[in-house]
């Protein structure tokens, strides 16, 4: 990180050390070839890669058979969704990249080149050969909502603060009335409809906003000096942690239904994510508990002092530390539980992986295992590595681990 | 800090309190209510058992719930838009002819292995078309009905053409793989045993590996559900150089089923599976039911398209009940051959699976 202001020496700031530079060869041969042994490893290494990568790339691009993805992209993206319907789902990821461009438009304002190189992906998107015209219009869209969302936060960065700390709120009861439906206006789908990425999607953003309160909750009620609280949360959090999240969900999916009464039934998209809000609680309130114990004493002290209350003391004092502490881990819970949602399928649902299965049985592509399951563990990829990545952003960006 | 705390405590309790208050207000409601995810209906209405509740509710709820596998080629599975397909589905779309005329009000209901019979006992689904196999076990301790049978599979063994094997006998010190943990691996090594052959199990946990190393050539022979050799067969790198051994190792009904206590509702899926059947002894399918409608003076013809008789009304559907089958979904031998038959790629023998006319073991009741 060079700093690009004219250094003022006489503050006394202490400067990063500089950074190393090297030639291509000087790079190779400081960290492939320094030492005999290492020059025999490298390339011991680079055979093997030799060996397993070219059959592999041999495989993708001439003996595969794409076919089977090319026609069920569709139903990978949104498994049984209407098709008649699929634009709701544009309209909602255009909603998301208005706000997304807005909020970057706000928070990071300089960091066009990075924008621009994003904003590149669903135009590569559009430019696949097989997707239809109308997916193409709206990827182009998509940029042109975000660019739209980054232009009015550019204009105007402090009127806009407002609106879009509304419309983040505001998202996500939009975008269920947008999939789900409102009676007169759109169409109501019903959820055993939904499915492919957009159920993995909305269960793990579902698992995670939702039980991330209920987390908080319970990590103060932990803390709590009140007995009954905390025996509460101490007993929900360790009975919960001590089962497996597939038997919290065969809990949801099978034994829910035999407890209630048979007038009552609920949905099974709502079951599985109930499952999973129950267990992601709990895992939350330790992650959240952690920050919390981070927290010097010295704080609580300092607000006290200030003649803060208890409520403030926490609110505007201890969680903000607390949570910008356990980003990582918070992270890593969501990079965790979207990758677990696939357990979804052996309840019955047709999540990425339970749409991967039904496409496999498909009589015209039986036995495209390799390809389907490299296809789905692609979009699980990327979708790790975005978040990782993100939440890498947003700690640079909050100065988290900078003390 | 301390009285945030508390306060935040009370919150969590009353926000539990109010949740289980919110559920009980729910169920003394009299009136059916219905929000966004949790549907109650009135009390009475849809008691999972006892004659005539199932098809009460499966009327006034305006569409079937049929349980179905998600992911076996040639009976279940949704095909490139969206729709569900395959042999089993097609005996829902009956049932949903059948009751309403329209065999599209229906809605599906993936179900695994483990969960199909929870989920028909907790009345999530109004029948379970699954592939599921008769046996006693499951018709008493589960609860469970089972109708007239729709598919008679066996387990079989395929081996390579050339490898001259022609019955068990030949197998003797031969490798086989096989699935391990299934029941497949356990009647091998029964009716093994029952002959007095020597083998080597190659044991794979899952379907594809199991295949993968035969079609490698790792075992001599490899055994499983005949219907799934025959799907698998079209897989293999040359399929034509594979055949399936003229024997069965294990009996595997498979049927649709339905919750103990309901014997209309029972029925009328024996009757609807029957009905197929009869379509094709008298030779009426999908192209010709309406010529024959219009025409036919044969009396069995006629009760059998509800022209008389009301054989519909004493199962509690309208008369042209099995008209409509016929119509919208087609006789058995339309529903084969659409789903497995020489059509598909998997081009599977009628066998056992024909009619009794063709020497199979497909014989209806008289519709009289």
């Amino acid at each position: 990180m060079m700093n690009r202001e004219p250094k003022q020496y006489d503050t006394g700031e202490v400067l990063p050390p500089p950074t190393e530079r090297y030639t291509v060869l000087g790079w190779l041969h400081k960290n492939l070839f320094s030492t005999w042994y290492y020059t025999i490893l490298t390339l011991v290494t680079l055979y093997v890669l030799y060996i397993v990568v070219k059959p592999t790339l041999n495989w993708a691009f001439t003996q595969a058979q794409w076919q089977v993805v090319v026609v069920n992209l569709r139903l990978f993206m949104v498994g049984q969704y209407p098709a008649d319907q699929v634009f709701r789902v544009w309209i909602a990821l255009h909603l998301l990249a208005f706000t997304a461009g807005m909020a970057w438009g706000i928070f990071f304002p300089r960091a066009r080149r990075i924008g621009a190189a994003i904003l590149l992906i669903p135009l590569l998107f559009a430019a696949l050969p097989f997707i239809s015209n109308f997916s193409r219009v709206n990827w182009v869209l998509f940029d042109v909502f975000a660019l739209l969302g980054w232009g009015l936060a550019i204009w105007r960065p402090q009127a806009m603060r407002r609106p879009l700390l509304v419309l983040i709120l505001a998202y996500f009861p939009i975008l269920i009335l947008l999939i789900y439906g409102i009676k007169p206006i759109l169409r109501i789908v019903k959820t055993n409809l939904w499915g492919g990425l957009m159920l993995t999607l909305l269960l793990a953003v579902v698992g995670i906003v939702i039980s991330f309160p209920i987390g908080i909750l319970l990590a103060l009620g932990r803390r709590s000096e009140l007995p009954i609280v905390k025996l509460f949360s101490v007993l929900y959090i360790e009975i919960i942690r001590g089962v497996p999240l597939v038997t919290v969900l065969f809990m949801a999916e099978l034994m829910l239904p035999l407890f209630l009464p048979p007038q009552i039934k609920i949905d099974n998209v709502i079951r599985a994510m109930a499952g999973i809000i129950i267990f992601e609680a709990a895992y939350m309130a330790e992650n959240v508990r952690g920050g919390l114990q981070a927290i010097p004493k010295g704080q609580y002290e300092a607000a006290w002092a200030l003649g803060l209350n208890g409520f403030q003391t926490t609110f505007y004092i201890i969680l903000p530390q607390a949570l910008r502490n356990v980003i990582p881990v918070l992270v890593n819970q969501f990079i965790s539980l979207f990758k677990d949602t696939t357990l979804v399928a052996i309840v019955g649902l047709l999540d990425l992986l339970g749409i991967a299965s039904t496409v496999l049985a498909q009589p015209e592509f039986i036995g495209r295992q390799r390809e389907v399951y490299l296809f789905i563990a692609l979009i699980y990829w990327v979708f790790s590595y975005a978040m990782s990545y993100a939440s890498r952003r947003l700690e640079v960006a909050l100065g988290v681990g900078e003390r | 800090m301390k009285r945030t705390l508390y306060l935040l405590g009370i919150l969590l309790i009353v926000g539990v309190l109010l949740a289980a208050c919110g559920s009980s207000a729910g169920q003394n409601g009299a009136q059916a209510v219905k929000t966004v995810i949790v549907t109650v209906q009135a009390k009475g209405g849809n008691t999972p058992s006892g004659f005539g509740t199932t098809l009460k509710a499966v009327k006034e709820r305006g569409h079937l719930i049929c349980g179905v596998n998600s992911e076996l080629p040639g009976f279940g599975y949704v095909d490139q838009q969206g729709n569900y397909k395959g042999f089993d589905v097609d005996f829902c779309h009956a049932v949903a002819a059948a009751i309403f005329g329209d065999p599209n009000k229906v809605e599906f209901r993936p179900l695994t292995a483990k969960e199909r019979f929870t989920a028909l006992q907790t009345g999530e689904i109004d029948v379970l078309i699954r592939n599921t196999t008769w046996t006693l076990t499951r018709d008493t301790e589960l609860g469970a009905n089972f109708a007239a049978t729709t598919f008679y599979d066996g387990q079989g063994i395929m081996v390579r053409k050339d490898s001259g094997i022609k019955k068990l006998e030949d197998l003797q010190g031969a490798k086989i793989c096989v699935a391990t943990g299934t029941t497949t691996e356990l009647n091998l090594a029964d009716q093994m045993a029952a002959h007095g052959i020597k083998y080597t199990p190659v044991v794979f946990e899952k379907a594809d590996q199991v295949y993968g190393a035969y079609d490698e050539g790792r075992c001599d022979a490899v055994t499983s559900d005949k219907s799934q050799l025959v799907s698998r067969r079209t897989t293999l790198k040359n399929p034509k150089d594979h055949v399936i051994l003229d024997i069965t190792l294990s009996k595997e009904p498979l049927g649709p089923v339905v919750r103990q206590g309901d014997d209309q509702w029972f029925d009328i899926i024996n009757w609807v599976v029957f009905a197929t059947f009869t379509g094709e002894e008298l030779g009426i399918n999908s192209k010709n039911v309406d010529k024959i409608k219009a025409t036919t003076q044969n009396p069995n013809v006629k009760k059998f398209l509800g022209l008389e008789g009301e054989m519909g009304q004493k199962l509690g559907l309208s008369d042209d009940w099995a008209y409509n089958i016929i119509k919208y979904v087609g006789n058995y031998a339309e529903i084969y051959n659409r789903n497995l038959g020489p059509g598909t790629p998997f081009d599977l023998p009628r066998g056992l699976n024909n009619s009794w006319i063709n020497g199979g073991l497909l014989y209806a009741p008289p519709i009289r």
